[in-house]
């Protein structure tokens, strides 16, 4: 079952002179279930081939299908409902919404999928138990360490159980001691059989997939599957 | 997404900068505050020129005699009071008027207007009596001195004691008190409108004033519907009765109806009213450039935060009502406290005038607010929710 499928997607920034060739043409399926690791240089194409996959951003050329969808057909309301249900985004920065609970916080995408309050809460609580902060609900961003706060993103990613969970160099402001506890919620994750598409700059964090991609300039320049170092 | 999230939303969003929102709060709070207060100061004013000319009688005209002219005199009076050629004249007072000084038992006090009149005056000029009684057309043929007296004439003369019965000079005159006038509502600012004592027109002219010209005549109409065609009726007599001088090309002698100054003045006031509304608008619209300017400003700092709903899944629509929730949260609440602060500012007198308010102001003031809020919230919250993702996540 292929969950990914991008046929030679390009992105092009800028007019001109001043014309940035993010991607060159990139191809990749992923079926469900794979832990998949994408490396490459600062201004490789990486994080801008996520947000394409995320559905932030679009594809200057090129098809990009999510469970079979052709994604560029959809509408502002219905790309809305499949960064909803299907994926969950988890950034470098966190990204939480500052002076809102980790509760809250977690609960937002249930909120902006129409679950009633008290089902929402239950959820929330559960995922955020799932990361091992469910000491720590009621706690504001700015109360809570780094690590933490990554935590309550992931589990705000996990809180709709989407298909699809994309992280983008989750583990990249923290400590090790944070990154463990990141990498490990993910291995759960992939033993849960969800599918997990990863930027990291850190060989250690990409051992940890199943499938590892390199890409330089824009471009897919190995794309291999590996056996997976356990932590 | 259900409306009471998007209030909480809106609620957390307004909290979250609490000396900004109240700022602009703040903005709108004036603006509703000074169009209800103004409008009501506008109200209020029309309102005491209203009474004051009630007072004067609806139904009755006044006819004056211009520039010290002797043109009134009671044979006038009476050509007035002619069933056949004025149908709708119900009663004529010929009326003379004098400053006097009255006393009793030493008591000294200096009436205002000392009427000299005819029973009929006491219908016509809205004075019942109160205690004691009115005096007669006889006593006004025989000329007998008695007199009636207002309240405040029978505080100054009479502290704690019944005037009815007793003996005053006036401008030493002496009269018998027969009765004392009811109280009336003094809300002319310039008279006392109790400060006033009314004997028969013949006692009066014999002893104080003399046998001149009258200073005017009290003419009731029947019916206040009625006052116009009397007004023609009694013009068209006195043209008839009284010459015009040839030296002069006016008329020596004019005719004032309450209703019609009524009318003029409440135009007056109306016009006055609309003119404060509209300047008190303005602050209002003031108030609502201040919610868009802070609105846009909080679109611009929460750019990431739209960025980041937007990455979970917001749809457009959840973030428009979210700003537009919030402006007009803003908007309302300034609304309901300048409702509040308009309310308690009406307790006092503002520049020597009552403020009325008109519940009408309130309910549009309140309803513009709302509308302020929707209208001038929904340039930012569209910015909002048309933002792209990728854009509002990347903005620093």
């Amino acid at each position: 079952m292929t969950v990914l499928d991008v046929r030679a997607v390009t992105k092009v920034y800028g007019q001109g002179a001043a014309t940035v060739h993010a991607l060159r043409g990139v191809s990749l399926t992923v079926e469900r279930g794979e832990y998949v690791a994408i490396m490459g240089s600062s201004g490789s194409g990486k994080s801008t081939l996520m947000n394409i996959l995320g559905c932030l951003d679009i594809p200057t050329t090129g098809q990009y299908l999510l469970d079979g969808v052709d994604v560029s057909r959809l509408n502002d309301r219905q790309l809305a409902l499949v960064r909803n249900r299907r994926i969950g985004f988890v950034f470098q920065s966190f990204n939480l919404i500052p002076r809102t609970t980790a509760v809250a916080n977690v609960e937002l995408p249930l909120a902006y999928a129409g679950i009633k309050a008290a089902g929402r809460r239950r959820r929330a609580r559960g995922a955020l138990d799932l990361v091992g902060l469910a000491q720590r609900g009621d706690h504001e961003p700015n109360q809570l360490s780094g690590g933490q706060q990554q935590r309550v993103a992931v589990a705000r990613a996990l809180v709709t159980e989407p298909a699809l969970v994309l992280a983008d160099e989750p583990t990249g402001n923290l400590d090790s001691r944070s990154t463990e506890d990141i990498l490990g919620i993910f291995d759960d994750l992939h033993a849960a059989g969800r599918t997990i598409l990863l930027i990291t700059h850190e060989d250690d964090v990409a051992a940890r997939a199943s499938r590892l991609i390199r890409l330089v300039d824009g471009q897919i320049v190995t794309d291999v599957r590996q056996q997976r170092v356990p932590a | 997404m259900s409306i009471l999230e998007v209030l909480r939303f809106a609620v957390r969003g307004i909290g979250a900068n609490k000396l900004r929102s109240g700022l602009t709060m703040l903005g709108i709070l004036i603006g509703v505050a000074a169009v209800i207060l103004l409008v009501a100061v506008g109200n209020g004013s029309a309102r005491q020129v209203a009474d004051r000319i009630e007072a004067l009688g609806t139904k009755t005209l006044t006819v004056q005699g211009v520039g010290g002219s002797d043109a009134l005199t009671p044979t006038v009076a009476d050509a007035l009071d002619d069933p056949v050629l004025a149908p709708d004249i119900a009663s004529v007072s010929p009326v003379t008027s004098t400053q006097a000084t009255l006393t009793y038992q030493g008591t000294e006090h200096s009436v205002q207007q000392l009427v000299g009149s005819t029973p009929s005056y006491f219908a016509a000029s809205n004075s019942p009596v109160g205690a004691g009684t009115a005096f007669t057309a006889d006593d006004v043929t025989q000329g007998r001195p008695v007199v009636v007296i207002g309240q405040t004439v029978a505080d100054e003369l009479f502290p704690g004691v019944d005037p009815v019965g007793k003996e005053i000079t006036a401008n030493g005159a002496l009269f018998t008190v027969i009765g004392v006038l009811d109280e009336k509502s003094s809300a002319s600012g310039f008279m006392d409108a109790n400060d006033v004592a009314i004997a028969p027109l013949t006692a009066v002219r014999q002893a104080l004033t003399g046998y001149g010209a009258l200073t005017s005549i009290v003419v009731e109409a029947r019916t206040p519907e009625k006052v116009t065609d009397a007004q023609a009726q009694a013009s068209l007599i006195l043209s008839q009765r009284i010459q015009t001088p040839a030296t002069s090309n006016t008329q020596p002698y004019r005719i004032q109806n309450a209703s019609q100054l009524l009318q003029t003045q409440t135009e007056t006031a109306d016009t006055f009213t609309t003119l404060l509304g509209a300047v008190a608008g303005i602050s209002l619209l003031v108030g609502g450039i201040g919610i868009t300017n802070i609105m846009l400003v909080t679109v611009t700092e929460r750019t990431r935060e739209i960025g980041i709903r937007k990455a979970l899944g917001a749809p457009r629509r959840a973030i428009l009502t979210q700003f537009l929730a919030e402006a007009t949260m803003l908007s309302l609440l300034g609304g309901g406290l300048g409702v509040a602060a308009a309310y308690i500012g009406s307790n006092f007198t503002i520049v020597g005038v009552r403020p009325v308010i008109v519940p009408s102001s309130i309910a549009l003031a309140l309803c513009v607010s709302v509308a302020i809020g929707l209208f001038f919230g929904s340039v930012p919250a569209n910015r909002a929710a048309r933002l792209r993702p990728i854009d509002a996540l990347r903005y620093e």
